[in-house]
């Protein structure tokens, strides 16, 4: 996506100043303590509350089946995420990798590793696609979420329609995933332990790993590309 | 590594400064322009910048970490930087769908779900709420993330830079709750940015009503653009993702509603398959920013200063010690400047190096009474998929030359 243009966030500031001189909205008194804010609309609460959660609630009326979610996923989704959401260059996947969270490489897609198709639905409609978002129809998402589940093999009929009224019934593979924190049972957080200060290992410290080896940092003088494991998000 | 094209001579001057050659050094001997000429007249600079000698002083990110540089981070300076307070131009970055540019007049504040009066805020009646000023570090959980396999990224900036610390202005979250009236089964709350990602947390009504606080203002003035203004949630001690950016919506709920930043990202992957979910805290973490990678010893041997950071989303740092022999002994360091709770805290470690190759560490200890981990411990614990909370032992290697590495020790 293309940098804002100055003008157009000039001519923006400009309009906005205008703007503020009229009535938003029908001043009601907020009703609450110190009287500050005023009553959201149901119009304004319908426009931004798109959130769907696990048990459902939130999901608008419709429907989609997986042969309107293909052809929607190739006009707007492929480019990044690749024809069967096997992702482009280093753009997320979105399929595959049953079986993978306990290998050295985990590939964590939606089928392998999301525990919610509320969560599928709820982020296509408000973030997807990167650099348009916002900008699908519910009948839309419902159609790309079932195309979604279509390319991880939860359905597997071309004809499936996926529906407010049968959304919750998917079950997603990994939905049994995923425990609560429980950081502070690990051994090395028992409070009040006293840390070790004079001769704590048997032997003088060895070194095991460098990170010269890898040379990835940016600056070093042969800059690595991309050659290296781990992840940001 | 570092390059020295604008400071170099002066940096060079300085580093030998002390030894005079016979006739004097000719930074004293001889007239500067300085000296003599004028300078600048006064706001000839009207929002001041750091001065030229400092040019190296900034962001940086690392390009193969992320597909986009919209949804990716850039990285403190820390081994440049000292005391507690991070300059707001370089407060590490992390956006999902780029830096979202508000005009002010243009941006809300929602409050709805399970309210009494779901209500509408402009940031006019932000400001007329009860204020609060608040220091505290904002760490992503991702920070440390690409060392979990080992040492590779050489430089605290990039190991340990995804954090800042600056004080907030802001009104508690609970004055604006309060305001629109949550109703009993109101357990959860849901915090939304007016960016292209939406971002979206749901965050226990119990922190909520804690200690968050919804702020507009960072060491004074506005929020820059990219840490969120006109508004954000400050989060105190938790993972930086939960500290919506350009929050632009508030909802109460009775349960968490599992979004994709609590399900997909932000869940820590264990060694059995299974996945930790909801980890908010930041754990007690301790770094040297210099001597480091990006900040070598150029004076030789004899006096050295260590420095570094410590902090904890417990609370305060109780202690912190260094070890120069990869952790085989330790030695207190002395923490200077404010303690505050869920704040960084500056500690200096002073001694006499001898020109022998050391393995530096530092340790924090928090006032919960939780150690800083070794890297091996947490692996032990986690396995090394877990990418977020990686709060192990760093290790830099210092070398006789004066030059460190980022590395692993036994």
């Amino acid at each position: 996506m293309s940098k804002f243009p100055e003008a157009l966030f000039l001519a923006a500031l400009i309009a906005t100043g205008a703007a503020a001189l009229a009535p938003v909205a029908a001043e009601e008194p907020s009703g609450g303590k110190l009287g500050l804010g005023r009553a959201a609309t149901e119009a304004e609460i319908a426009a931004w509350d798109i959130d769907v959660r696990p048990d459902g609630q939130g999901l608008p009326v419709g429907s989609g089946t997986v042969a309107e979610g293909e052809a929607l996923f190739e006009a707007q989704c492929a480019s990044c995420h690749g024809d069967f959401g096997e992702g482009r260059d280093r753009w997320p996947v979105l399929a595959g990798g049953y079986d993978t969270l306990t290998r050295s490489r985990p590939e964590k897609t939606i089928g392998s590793y999301w525990p919610h198709l509320s969560t599928v639905y709820d982020y296509i409609h408000r973030a997807m696609p990167f650099g348009s978002a916002q900008t699908l129809g519910d009948d839309d998402v419902y159609a790309l979420t079932a195309y979604v589940l279509y390319l991880n093999d939860i359905v597997s009929d071309e004809e499936f329609e996926l529906s407010n009224e049968n959304f919750t019934s998917i079950e997603m593979p990994n939905a049994g995933g995923f425990i609560p924190d429980d950081r502070e049972s690990e051994p090395h957080y028992k409070t009040g332990a006293e840390p070790c200060m004079v001769d704590c290992k048997p032997k003088p410290a060895e070194i095991t790993m460098r990170a010269q080896v890898l040379d990835v940092t940016p600056d070093s003088e042969a800059e690595g590309e991309g050659a290296a494991g781990g992840q940001v998000d | 590594m570092r390059s020295l094209a604008l400071g170099g001579a002066a940096a060079f001057a300085g580093t030998s400064g002390a030894r005079a050659a016979a006739g004097g050094d000719p930074a004293i001997t001889e007239l500067k322009d300085w000296n003599s000429y004028l300078g600048e007249g006064v706001v000839s600079r009207p929002y001041g910048t750091p001065s030229p000698f400092e040019a190296e002083v900034v962001r940086r990110d690392v390009p193969w970490l992320t597909a986009d540089a919209t949804s990716s981070v850039s990285f403190t300076p820390l081994h440049d930087l000292d005391g507690i307070i991070t300059p707001n131009g370089l407060c590490f970055e992390r956006h999902h769908a780029g830096i979202a540019e508000i005009p002010p007049d243009e941006h809300r504040l929602m409050i709805n779900g399970l309210v009494d009066r779901p209500l509408v805020f402009t940031m006019d009646d932000l400001k007329r709420f009860p204020r609060e000023n608040r220091v505290y570090f904002l760490e992503c959980a991702a920070n440390s993330g690409m060392e979990w396999r080992g040492a590779q990224l050489n430089g605290c900036q990039f190991t340990h830079g995804m954090i800042h610390c600056v004080m907030y202005t802001g009104t508690p979250l609970r004055y604006l709750l309060e305001e629109a009236g949550v109703k009993t089964a109101g357990k959860w709350l849901l915090a939304e940015g007016a960016d292209a990602s939406s971002m979206t947390r749901s965050i226990p009504m119990e922190k909520a009503l804690d200690d968050c606080l919804v702020a507009w203002k960072m060491n004074g003035e506005a929020l820059r653009p990219e840490q969120g203004y006109p508004v954000r949630l400050v989060v105190p001690g938790w993972e930086g993702n939960m500290w919506v950016k350009w929050l632009r919506r508030l909802e109460v709920g009775d349960q968490p509603w599992e979004q994709r930043e609590e399900t997909s990202k932000y869940t820590d992957l264990l060694a059995s398959g299974k996945a930790r979910k909801f980890t908010w805290g930041m754990e007690v973490k301790s770094v040297i920013t210099s001597p480091s990678p990006q900040a070598p010893i150029r004076h030789g041997k004899g006096r050295t200063v260590v420095t570094g950071l410590a902090w904890s989303g417990n609370g305060r740092i109780n202690r912190v010690d260094v070890s120069v022999d990869g952790g085989r002994n330790w030695q207190t360091a002395r923490i200077d400047g404010p303690s505050l709770p869920m704040a960084l805290h500056r500690f200096y470690y002073d001694f006499d190096w001898d020109g022998s190759q050391l393995l530096l560490q530092s340790r924090a200890v928090d006032e919960r009474g939780f150690v800083q981990p070794t890297k091996n411990e947490l692996r032990a614990a986690r396995g090394d998929n877990s990418i977020y909370h990686n709060n192990g032992i760093q290790t830099w290697l210092l070398t006789s030359d004066g030059g460190l590495e980022n590395v692993e020790v036994s």
